[in-house]
């Protein structure tokens, strides 16, 4: 009796194996990781929009397998981040996992999903050590290394001979990076480096010192509700009088909604732009607003990228299989939003750096506008330290 | 450092000090005459801004919407004080902790699923987007100074409560001694119903008053609750004048220390090592301008000496 029922449960096993390997090699299961709780869970709650959108734009399948995408929440935090990826690995067993918005949740969970001979992609965060050093095969970005930017902000004041700029970054280490990008183009004075409060609700008194010092331009990072503060109170204490306002990830998608005319005429860089002139970007825009009623911010648009290009890897491959994705993903020539783009050895994006405008549309509806390419094909800093 | 840039700052710390003495005077008067930990006040903030932002919208009228979100924030307050906050009245402080913390998620999750997880737009109203010229060369927004106007009238209004009306004595003494204050016949849930839906009120003003000038989204409030917190223990629990010198004490230092002490420390070390100390011990003035009001009045600067 034993033996017949260790038997069955052999046979039951076996049976259940075979469907799982089957129910792998037929379709793909890709994890979502992103923020989908707390303040910031706008910009999860966009990104998830649009990788929905990416699907259904390609039927449901992706690379011509059936497809599913099996969102998480990592609530911000690099612990529960952890949770989520197990989750996503062992429960869901998820064929790939892409997302992540911040630096410090991407560091944590990098090694856990290359490590486990899977592709890692992502849709926002490019903390330094995954582009220098620390680069790893199966880590692919589809959005920029975090200097890039305002590497880009630094190089376009420079070059329309901006002489003093005074700057403001919250205090923390994405703070520091962005500073050091912007120093690393620009070459004229700084006048003050000043680092805010994280979560800082009022900016006034650094208003005044910013009045009293009196730069010619002020270069900002304030992302999510600080940046909504920041421009709101430097519209109202007519600080536009004084001094020009430029920044990066401060002035988009997220933000406008709450700023309209007080942001407008604001400067800022990035790689993307809602008017960005490629078809796939204008069809992206439309039925995004179509179906949800707002502009679509930067991140929604690489998230809608990386689905994008995780479809012509399965298609260029013909398999899911993590090698023949990553010899397709290094080669470059992904079809994005963002027009087709190069890979660089470290496997981060080679791409134009765009100058932006907050401006009104035809429908007096706030967004952005390019006014000037800053960079082309821009490549980071660190890739020269990347050895696979 | 000129006179000029030190009276400004010094405006910009009283205006920031009125937000939280409104969003500390209902705390301290719930904690000091209830003796219950209500911490979801910024919840409170919350609904008022964006009671606020729908009303201005709806009605075009900065003041009615206004008006209208305070009778919103009583309802509320009165409501939650009757279905749930009173049930824990005799609990002990934790209890009402962790209610006040379940209140909190509930909010900002109802919040999200009315509103969506984006902020709203609220702007100054156009009669008070101009500026005033309070020095030479030094204008002022008149938006600001409004604020500080009515948190001072809000602080006279309740001091002349407290001290000269009915209502005042009753409270007054509900804080001494609540067991005599109802064996005398003194209809003791009716007085903490009002007490709460007063703290909400005042909640929902601060929130009301920075719609404007802040990003109005769900969560808003959990920045100043710690700050609000800081402020009741300086200035007593259950004093209302303790709270709002404690408060200015706060805005000014707080703002104060984060435009001067990297500058000051600069005088004292080199470039890197100021940026680097100078906005973490701004980010501490407050909590050690706290430990030392304590260590020289236990009790914070109005409490009672035991």
């Amino acid at each position: 009796m034993k033996k017949i029922l260790a038997l069955a449960g052999l046979v039951g096993s076996l049976c259940l194996m075979a469907g799982a390997s089957q129910a792998q090699s037929d379709s793909v299961k890709i994890g979502y990781l992103t923020t989908l709780s707390g303040p910031a869970a706008i910009i999860g709650e966009q990104m998830q929009n649009a990788a929905r959108l990416a699907l259904d734009h390609r039927g449901g399948r992706l690379g011509g397998l059936p497809a599913e995408i099996v969102f998480a929440d990592d609530q911000r935090k690099p612990d529960a981040a952890r949770q989520a990826v197990t989750r996503l690995l062992q429960r869901e067993r998820v064929d790939m996992v892409a997302g992540v918005i911040w630096s410090h949740v991407l560091l944590a969970v990098a090694k856990q999903v290359t490590a486990s001979d899977r592709l890692l992609l992502s849709s926002n965060a490019g903390p330094a050590q995954l582009a220098g050093a620390g680069c790893h095969p199966n880590f692919f970005s589809l959005s920029w290394q975090n200097d890039q930017n305002s590497e880009a902000m630094g190089g376009y004041m420079q070059s329309i001979g901006v002489k003093s700029v005074y700057l403001l970054a919250p205090n923390y280490q994405a703070g520091k990076d962005i500073l050091a990008g912007f120093k690393r183009q620009f070459g004229g004075e700084i006048v003050a480096e000043v680092y805010t409060q994280l979560g800082q609700t009022d900016f006034q008194a650094e208003f005044s010192a910013v009045r009293a010092a009196d730069p010619e331009a002020v270069f900002i990072f304030q992302p999510g509700g600080m940046g909504i503060n920041f421009i709101k109170q430097w519209k109202q204490g007519g600080m536009d009088r004084v001094s020009d306002l430029y920044s990066v990830f401060t002035v988009d998608a997220i933000s406008l909604p709450a700023l309209r005319e007080a942001a407008l005429g604001t400067r800022a860089t990035q790689n993307w732009s809602p008017d960005l002139a490629t078809d796939m970007n204008r069809r992206f825009v439309a039925d995004y607003k179509a179906r949800h009623g707002n502009y679509p911010s930067f991140y929604a648009a690489q998230a809608y990228d990386t689905i994008m290009a995780i479809d012509y890897a399965i298609g260029e491959a013909g398999t899911k299989d993590t090698a023949a994705l990553r010899r397709v993903l290094a080669r470059g020539d992904i079809p994005t939003t963002r027009g087709v783009l190069k890979m660089n050895r470290n496997h981060f994006p080679i791409q134009d750096f765009y100058l932006r405008e907050a401006v009104l549309d035809s429908d007096g509806v706030a967004t952005t506008k390019i006014v000037d390419t800053v960079f082309a094909d821009h490549a980071d800093s660190y890739a020269g330290e990347c050895r696979f | 450092m000129t006179i000029t840039l030190l009276v400004e700052q010094l405006f910009h710390g009283l205006q920031s000090g009125v937000s939280l003495f409104l969003l500390a005077a209902g705390l301290t008067l719930i904690l000091g005459s209830m003796n219950v930990v209500f911490l979801a006040h910024g919840s409170q903030l919350m609904v008022g801004a964006y009671a606020a932002a729908t009303l201005i919208a709806w009605s075009g009228s900065f003041w009615l919407g206004v008006g209208l979100a305070i009778l919103v924030c009583v309802v509320l307050g009165a409501m939650l004080e009757y279905l749930l906050v009173r049930h824990f009245y005799a609990r002990d402080h934790m209890d009402q902790v962790l209610v006040s913390f379940g209140i909190i998620l509930m909010a900002n999750e109802a919040v999200r699923m009315l509103f969506g997880s984006g902020s709203l737009y609220v702007d100054v109203p156009a009669s008070l987007a101009s500026f005033v010229t309070i020095l030479p060369g030094l204008p002022y927004p008149l938006y600001r100074l409004v604020v500080i106007a009515v948190g001072l009238g809000v602080f006279i209004g309740l001091y002349v409560l407290l001290r000269h009306t009915r209502l005042g004595a009753l409270i007054r003494a509900a804080t001494d001694n609540s067991t005599m204050t109802a064996s005398l016949g003194i209809n003791t849930a009716w007085l903490r119903r009002v007490i709460f839906s007063l703290g909400a009120a005042l909640a929902g003003l601060a929130g009301m008053l920075l719609a404007p000038l802040v990003a109005v989204a769900p969560g808003m409030g959990e920045p100043l609750l710690i700050q609000s917190l800081v402020v009741i223990i300086i200035g007593g629990i259950g004093s209302v004048g303790g709270a709002f010198v404690a408060a200015m004490l706060i805005g000014v230092v707080d703002t104060l220390g984060r435009v001067m002490l990297p500058s000051l420390l600069r005088l004292l070390w080199d470039g890197a090592v100021a940026d680097a100390a100078g906005p973490a011990l701004a980010a501490m003035l407050i909590y050690i301008v706290m430990a030392g009001v304590l260590l020289l009045r236990p009790t914070g600067l109005a409490g009672r000496q035991a």
